[in-house]
């Protein structure tokens, strides 16, 4: 039996997954990036390995990923990160055509084909507004644990309109509500509504087709979850395995390859025997 | 004599200045805005009122300006900040025909003709990059405060490039510098760099014309001026401390201020021309 393994380096989060030749996922792994990023690709394939007790040697072909992805010193090759969450996202859902990847430090709406191939794609990377630090800042100022927001969020009944663009004046604004005694839910509601706002122009810029699936660490936020749907008027395709598409679609790559490289020598020996 | 007040309550500081008939300035106060915008205007114009010796009783006119000008009850007029500005550099400076603000939360680029008038104006209020706001963060970032940022550039050395393209995604860009052994001091002096790139931009987006005047609160550390002045290669207006200035008190951060309670005398000498002094007529926020 042959093993594939990706490695998806985020900003935040590192994850690292290892699937079978029936492409199924048999061990998955999330940490932290922290500041060593050789390290934390590391530390995420080796407790994928040592959970399922493999040898190194059983995983044939490693595939790094997400934007550290050429601080996987160990493993065999790169590919970006948008072709995995695509590759990844149609592996989970096979009728996925628009994916909305959303992560610690960017935000991506990316169109696939229908066979997983990408369409097109749209990011946004040099503002913070609309990613995933715009909940860490609201998580901060409000004093909040990040995995509580959105079940927070849930509770709101007469949500606040958060009308700053930037993150950083977005602090000022939540405590200002916080002063005119706005309730936490009602403010917190009215974050994720500016975060699937934003993320609606990107996604107007790559075309919507359902079926859209929700990837990335913020996929697991369930308030993100309802006002996205509430703004694309569509349900969204969901499932934990989301959290690890960029790393799926690696290993998904990394398996091709060693099928591939499989098929000829095959050919060769065939002759001979 | 009459008096007047000009009430400034900025995102960050809330400006007051005392007004005279022959445009002498009596008092000047500034406080933190907070969040109770009302409360403290009404505060600032008392402490400035304290400091020359008046009560409420000898004012004869109130404008309030800037962006919380809507919460203060005491006011006459509410006059946008835009107008303000452009009445106080006029008043200080005649030949003023490019004004450059940077205040906490925005920046502006207001171009005025010989009257004073505003032509058109520029602003970024969206995004904190190029604001003051830039500043406290990359200070923030660092384990530093607000009030240490003065001492900081004092120091700098050789500057190192910050992007300020976000200032939230400046924190990696900050810790990435300081771990590569680079001095505090020549991040700080790299932020301010990346506000003067993006003034200039600013201020080609309004055709910038000579003479320029520098204003608002950032204007106290005097390395934003002197960058400005680098990359323009022009000669800059700088409230307060420039030698051509026969009005050394007003600082930079005040000069909106000023032209508030500029704009109040003009309305009690004329209190049918609303030209020179157009009522905000924006709804209250």
């Amino acid at each position: 039996m042959a093993y594939a393994a990706g490695v998806d380096v985020g900003s935040t989060q590192t994850k690292a997954v290892i699937i079978n030749e029936d492409r199924e996922i048999i061990a998955r792994c999330l940490i932290d990036t922290g500041a060593n990023v050789t390290q934390a690709a590391e530390n995420a394939f080796k407790s994928c390995i040592e959970a399922e007790d493999l040898l190194e040697e059983e995983v044939e072909w490693v595939i790094g990923t997400g934007y550290g992805r050429y601080k996987v010193t160990f493993g065999n090759a790169q590919v970006t990160e948008i072709s995995c969450h695509g590759r990844g996202a149609s592996h989970i859902f096979p009728g996925t055509r628009t994916v909305l990847d959303m992560g610690g430090q960017d935000t991506k709406a990316i169109r696939v084909a229908p066979n997983g191939e990408i369409d097109d794609f749209c990011m946004n990377d040099k503002c913070a507004a609309g990613t995933g630090r715009f909940l860490g800042a609201s998580s901060a100022a409000l004093d909040i644990p990040l995995d509580d927001l959105g079940p927070t969020a849930l509770l709101s009944d007469n949500p606040v309109q958060i009308s700053t663009t930037c993150t950083v004046f977005a602090e000022s604004e939540i405590l200002s509500w916080l002063g005119k005694g706005k309730k936490v839910e009602d403010i917190l509601w009215g974050v994720h509504e500016s975060i699937a706002k934003r993320s609606m122009g990107l996604l107007r810029r790559v075309g919507i087709h359902e079926e859209v699936t929700f990837t990335g660490g913020v996929s697991r936020n369930t308030a993100m979850v309802k006002s996205l749907e509430k703004a694309l008027k569509c349900k969204l395709n969901i499932s934990d395995e989301c959290h690890y598409a960029g790393a799926l679609g690696a290993a998904l790559f990394a398996m091709d390859h060693i099928q591939a490289s499989r098929a000829p020598r095959n050919k060769v020996e065939e002759p001979t025997s | 004599m009459k008096i007047t007040a000009g009430i400034d309550v900025g995102s960050t500081y809330t400006k007051t200045i005392l007004l005279d008939e022959e445009y002498r300035i009596l008092a000047r106060h500034v406080m933190n805005t907070g969040f109770k915008l009302g409360a403290v205007a009404e505060k600032c114009l008392d402490g400035c009122l304290e400091k020359a010796s008046l009560t409420r009783d000898d004012l004869n006119y109130v404008i309030a300006t800037g962006f919380g000008r809507h919460q203060v009850k005491c006011k006459d007029l509410s006059v946008t900040d835009i107008t303000s500005s452009a009445r106080g550099c006029f008043l200080l400076f005649p030949e003023t025909r490019t004004i450059l603000d940077v205040g906490g939360q925005t920046m502006k680029a207001i171009r005025i003709d010989e009257n004073g008038r505003v032509i058109s104006f520029r602003q970024n209020d969206k995004c904190a990059a190029g604001t003051g706001a830039f500043l406290e963060k990359t200070a923030r970032y660092m384990g530093y405060e607000t009030k240490d940022i003065g001492q900081l550039l004092e120091t700098s050395r050789n500057p190192v490039a910050i992007s300020g393209v976000c200032a939230v995604f400046a924190e990696s860009e900050v810790i990435n510098q300081l771990s590569l052994g680079t001095p505090p001091a020549d991040i700080m002096q790299g932020s301010i760099e990346s506000l003067t790139t993006r003034a200039i931009q600013l201020m080609k987006r309004v055709k910038g014309e000579p003479e320029i005047t520098l204003i608002g609160g950032i204007m106290r550390y005097h390395t934003m001026s002197a960058s400005i002045d680098k990359r323009l290669e022009n000669d800059i207006r700088l409230p307060g401390v420039n030698p051509d200035s026969d009005r050394d008190e007003a600082m930079p951060q005040f000069a909106t201020a000023l032209g508030a309670a500029w704009l109040a005398h003009y309305r009690l000498r004329n209190p049918s021309a609303v030209k020179a002094a157009p009522a905000d007529t924006t709804s209250v926020g």
